[in-house]
């Protein structure tokens, strides 16, 4: 379990104060000019040595993203895009940091504009996050005030901050479509490469990265990247916000080692799964886009990117959804599956057309109202969906499908037995074998 | 150069190229539907996935560029797959996921048989639907009159957007919804305000876009095409005339990169309901104040009646502006026999003068050659509505940035920013005088173009609005070695032709509107010319295609032929020979232009030295050789610019005012047609876009 003393989000409950005030003696803005004297390749040398890997779900490691910005600006501004476009379903995490710890996001925001050489930094916030963003908006409000951003501020880097925020469409959240909607335009991805870091906001190079990625940089570099990659697992470092949702006692957000097992998880933080661990059906242990996990295969498992990946699962947001037998988990996978037909958003052809089709079917599978032979057409519209498209979306929509086949087939057979079984449908529908036999 | 491994074949390739242009380099053939060449590339359709050895999903080929694969580890080219299982399995997927909310209605489809998604179905789609769930249903939107939805066949591939947005110039259509809800639309409903809509027809891939006036008219396979040239402006775009027996059912673009890339404006595509109705068919002579049928001997008879009667001073002639060169030739061959001197081919008076030199008339850089522009000052014109497909092409140099446009003349829309800088001459003499700010802008260019319209030539200070631009092209140095940028944009498509085989007033001989004054003259040979008012007193042979302004005021009518009816040449404005040819028979006793002239010329004593199309063509390719080079728009000599700026005369102070008052309306054959009739009105604001 982590250690207190190791904790970033100190203030992760709202339990404190979330101003300059508060922030200030939690550690917060504590040094940051000096953070910044040591220079743009001690940060990204430091970022690189905590093993930091994106905690928006791609597990991208940020220092590495980071050294990809240009060195030296070529005529054009370098722009830092922060993203709290947090929809993915299961996950409020970033959520939790933008109400009760923003100035964790706003100083981590200055420091990773001054290691990518931008100037300018969006943060853009989730349509739906009203009151979130108007709490940013304060906090960057206070730190303008106190001259820790803005032009002549205190650290010596002049940066902008600008709060921008979306209309609700998950689809933005994915990094292309936000620059496009932070443009102004319609929130599609776009395709790559060329790759932000060369070509993104306004055609100049920008880097994307999730809050918490950004929220935690500030703490690592005051205390070294060698004590954030000396917590958790190899490969997976540091520590990690938690999102327990669904079947257990107490859900919360909880900051967490990486690499805490998926057991101690919930013992610990949740209060346990409801009706006890033999109750436990299944997990989807990364926000909804992860195919789920039975629960044999993960009550033992680390929760960490490795890990997961290795049970044909992710980590993505540490969204973790857990689910006990009273859970129709094909319905579960179905509303899913209506989410991802409901945000994509239309550009390209085997999400669009795809997602609905799958839906479709699973949908009656809920039912029952399908035919066995339907199942292995459903996986394989999955895979046609599944790397074929512009953005990572049809991926995502693909996931939940294939983890509910690969873990749960029996279930939908069962289904189809059941509904096929009920006297009104076997009335209405004969065997073709049955014809064939009454027609000799 | 770059090499690549397509399918085992080892090419080297330009590394700015994408891998779908790398692939067919290498003779393999990409399936596509979003990927246009003339557009921005999309990437949405997926159907050109190709499979890069060493990255685990297929590639878009569309959208990578050769640049962005990665050698081997030893430095071995990248090695690319289009037949590949992976990429097999990859169409025949996006291939289902098109066709799963396409409705099945191919034998009602205007599209089938030309249909993108029919083809590449047969070619890499798989044999059955697996699809058990209801299909997709979308209203059908309004965009206009000249374009047909049925939107439950669109595949989203947004060509038609990025047409619209892109090369027209217009925010007219977008996208609205997400998912699979999302609609091709014009938001509210309203008609498309471009002059080049009808081209989404020809780039939707599927029948969802289509021609409204020609909806469910025809097959394409029993159409007869003929490669032809338009005649609707004086761009001279590539056309294919689509005929069914005698008539024809539709038009559409051919690619000519020199003149209109593969775009054509509505006027050249819908005319052709145009050619049907008000057709003079048959000879008319005025008896008792009223046009009566006659025979072709009556009509020759009436006229030489006349002829004889007068003498050759007062008799004059005027070309129209649909006229080809052999009509105006064998016109002016006549004429020249008969001793006759009147002769204009400018009927709306415009001030040039072939005497000047061919550079004084023509549009110099070339309509292709305006890409290599870097400045440009437009007097007197407004392109968007004289010619709309040159007008894309400006606006494809203005998006590829580093071009001010200075606008003098009336302020419009032109799809792109142009500085207003002024409304008539004055602000002209200040560029020329260098004391407009515009004129260093336009000095400091390295390739500066003066484009001036027929609203700066046709007016009676015409002549010295014309040596004015040609000053001001010599002051900002658009006239110099290796580049011409004195360009004059005709609206007529004979007026070039015209020019260069001399259809001018000889000798003694009255312009246009010297012959147009009251009892000026006492015989009126009108060939095609409809944009005049003769007046009372002449007596008017009119030979034409429709019954139009000119048949109305004759007293004798020849029925000729329309541009689709009879092979001829045309000279567009930058002086290219183009070659139209014949896609069917004129109707009823109507006969070739030449033809008339030849029979009329037998009858008035004085014979003309042909009588074949192919005589006639010697005879003028003699004459004039620069005719007999088809397809060449051959550089006229920029000396002569200096010599039209020497011209005397001072402009007066009245603002330019277009050449062309309504787009849709500028013909006797577009006067006829109940499209372009919609057309205007709708452009006018007088009707209400229906909302269907």
């Amino acid at each position: 379990m982590l250690a207190d003393k190791d904790r970033i989000f100190t203030n992760l409950y709202g339990l404190h104060d979330w101003g300059l005030k508060g922030a200030r003696a939690r550690g917060g803005w504590d040094g940051t000019r000096v953070l910044l004297e040591k220079g743009r390749d001690w940060i990204i040398n430091e970022v690189k040595a905590s093993g930091l890997r994106g905690r928006g779900g791609a597990g991208f490691p940020t220092g590495l993203k980071w050294s990809f910005m240009p060195k030296g600006s070529d005529g054009r501004p370098s722009y830092l895009v922060v993203n709290a476009d947090e929809s993915e379903p299961g996950t409020c995490k970033d959520r939790e940091i933008l109400r009760h710890d923003p100035h964790l996001l706003v100083e981590g925001s200055l420091i990773a504009g001054f290691a990518m050489g931008a100037h300018t930094g969006y943060i853009y916030v989730r349509g739906e996050f009203i009151r979130e963003r108007e709490r940013l908006q304060a906090a960057v409000d206070q730190a303008y005030e106190a001259r820790l951003l803005g032009k002549n501020n205190i650290h010596g880097w002049d940066f902008d901050l600008y709060v921008v925020h979306g209309a609700g469409a998950y689809i933005c959240g994915e990094e292309t479509a936000m620059l496009e909607s932070i443009e102004g335009k319609k929130g599609m991805p776009r395709m790559k490469p060329p790759f932000p870091a060369n070509v993104g906001l306004y055609g100049c190079p920008t880097t994307v990265n999730n809050v918490e990625s950004i929220a935690v940089v500030p703490d690592i570099l005051r205390r070294g990247g060698a004590w954030f990659a000396g917590i958790g697992r190899p490969n997976n470092t540091g520590t990690k916000l938690f999102c327990i949702s669904g079947h257990v006692n107490t859900p919360c957000n909880v900051e967490e080692a990486m690499g805490v097992p998926f057991r101690e998880l919930i013992d610990k933080h949740a209060g346990g799964v409801r009706g006890g661990w033999d109750n436990l059906l299944a997990v989807i242990p990364g926000g909804s886009s992860v195919p789920c996990v039975p629960a044999a295969e993960i009550i033992d498992s680390p929760m960490d990117f490795d890990s997961l990946k290795a049970l044909r699962s992710g980590l993505g947001t540490a969204a973790v959804i857990v689910m006990d037998k009273s859970t129709d988990i094909i319905r579960a996978i179905a509303r899913l599956s209506y989410f991802y037909k409901h945000e994509s958003c239309g550009q390209c052809t085997p999400c669009r057309e795809g997602t609905g089709w799958m839906w479709r079917v699973v949908s009656r599978m809920a039912e029952g109202r399908a035919t066995k032979r339907e199942i292995d057409l459903l996986l394989d519209v999955s895979y046609q969906v599944e790397g074929h498209t512009i953005c990572a979306l049809g991926d995502a929509a693909a996931w939940p499908v294939q983890g509910l086949i690969r873990h749960f087939r029996h279930e939908i057979e069962a289904r189809i037995d059941a509904y096929a079984a009920r006297p009104d449908v076997a009335a209405a529908v004969r065997e073709p074998s049955d014809i064939a036999v009454a027609a000799e | 150069m770059a090499k690549l491994i397509i399918d085992g074949t080892e090419v080297d390739v330009s590394p700015d190229d994408t891998l779908l242009q790398a692939c067919e380099e290498a003779g393999a053939e990409i399936p596509r539907f979003c990927y246009h060449e003339r557009l921005s590339v999309a990437g949405n359709c997926r159907m050109c996935l190709v499979e890069v050895k060493g990255v685990p999903k297929p590639q878009a080929s569309c959208s990578v560029n050769v640049r962005d694969l990665r050698p081997g580890p030893n430095g071995e080219p990248p090695v690319i797959s289009t037949k590949s299982p992976m990429v097999k399995k990859a169409r025949e997927g996006v291939m289902e996921f098109l066709l799963i909310n396409h409705p099945l209605d191919c034998p009602i489809c205007d599209q089938g048989g030309e249909c993108d998604l029919q083809d590449q179905a047969m070619a890499y789609g798989v044999d059955t639907s697996r699809f058990a769930e209801n299909k997709r249903a979308v209203e059908d939107k309004y965009i206009g009159p000249l374009v047909k939805t049925a939107m439950n066949r669109c595949i989203h591939c947004t060509r038609c957007i990025r047409f619209i947005t892109e090369v027209a110039g217009v925010p007219d259509l977008g996208a609205i919804g997400r998912g699979e809800d999302m609609e091709i639309t014009t938001y509210l409903e309203r008609a498309m305000r471009s002059e080049l809509q009808g081209n989404v027809i020809d780039l939707c891939p599927v029948g969802a876009l289509t021609s409204k006036p020609y909806a469910f008219h025809a097959r394409p396979w029993e159409l007869t095409k003929t490669e032809s040239v338009d005649v609707m402006d004086a761009v001279g775009a590539a056309i294919r005339i689509d005929t069914r027996g005698r008539e024809v059912m539709r038009i559409l673009p051919r690619v000519n990169e020199a003149v209109n890339e593969e775009w054509i404006s509505d006027k050249s595509r819908f005319i052709w309901d145009g050619l049907k109705t008000q057709r003079l068919d048959r000879p008319y002579v005025r008896r008792d104040g009223k046009l009566a049928p006659a025979t072709w001997g009556e009509a020759f008879a009436a006229i030489k009646a006349k002829m004889d009667a007068t003498s050759a001073g007062r008799v004059g002639a005027l070309v129209g502006d649909l006229a080809s060169v052999e009509e105006a030739f064998a016109l002016k061959g006549l004429l020249d026999r008969l001793g006759v001197a009147s002769l204009d081919c400018r009927q709306d008076g415009a001030a040039l003068d072939p005497a000047l030199g061919r550079a004084s008339y023509l549009f110099n850089p070339g309509i292709a050659g305006l890409e290599q522009a870097d400045a440009l000052l437009i007097v007197g014109s407004n392109p968007r509505a004289e010619a709309a497909v040159l007008n894309a092409r400006i606006r494809k140099r203005w998006r590829m940035g580093g071009f001010p446009i200075g606008l003098i003349g009336e302020a419009a829309d032109l799809t792109y920013d142009a500085q207003h800088l002024g409304a008539g001459p004055d602000t002209l003499a200040e560029i020329a005088g260098g004391r407009h700010p515009f004129a260093s802008v336009l000095k400091a260019a390295a390739r500066p173009m003066v484009l001036v319209g027929q609203g700066a030539l046709a007016r009676p200070d015409g002549a010295a609005v014309a040596a004015a631009a040609a000053k001001a092209a010599l002051a900002i140095g658009a006239v110099k070695d290796g580049w011409n940028g004195f360009s004059v944009l005709h609206t007529a498509a004979s007026r070039v032709g015209a020019l260069d085989v001399g259809c001018v007033p000889g000798p003694d001989g009255l312009s246009t509107n010297d012959m147009l004054k009251p009892g000026a003259l006492d015989v009126l040979v009108l060939l095609g010319a409809d944009e005049v008012t003769v007046p009372a007193g002449a007596f008017v042979v009119y030979v034409g295609t429709h019954g139009d302004r000119g048949a109305h005021r004759a007293d004798v009518i020849l029925p000729g032929a329309a541009y689709t009816e009879k092979s001829g040449i045309w000279v567009n404005t930058e002086g290219r020979v183009q070659l139209g040819q014949r896609g069917g028979f004129p109707p009823g006793d109507a006969r070739e232009d030449w033809a008339i002239l030849r029979a009329l010329s037998e009858r008035l004593g004085e014979t003309l030295p042909y009588d074949s199309l192919a005589a006639l063509r010697s005879a003028l390719v003699a004459a004039h050789p620069h005719m007999a080079r088809l397809g060449v728009a051959e550089p006229a000599d920029a000396g002569t610019i200096a010599a039209l700026a020497a011209q005397s005369g001072v402009p007066d102070k009245a603002p330019f005012v277009g050449a062309v008052g309504d787009f849709y309306l500028t013909n006797p054959i577009a006067r006829a047609s109940a499209v372009m009739a919609d057309c205007s009105s709708l452009a006018a604001g007088r009707v209400q876009a229906a909302a269907e």
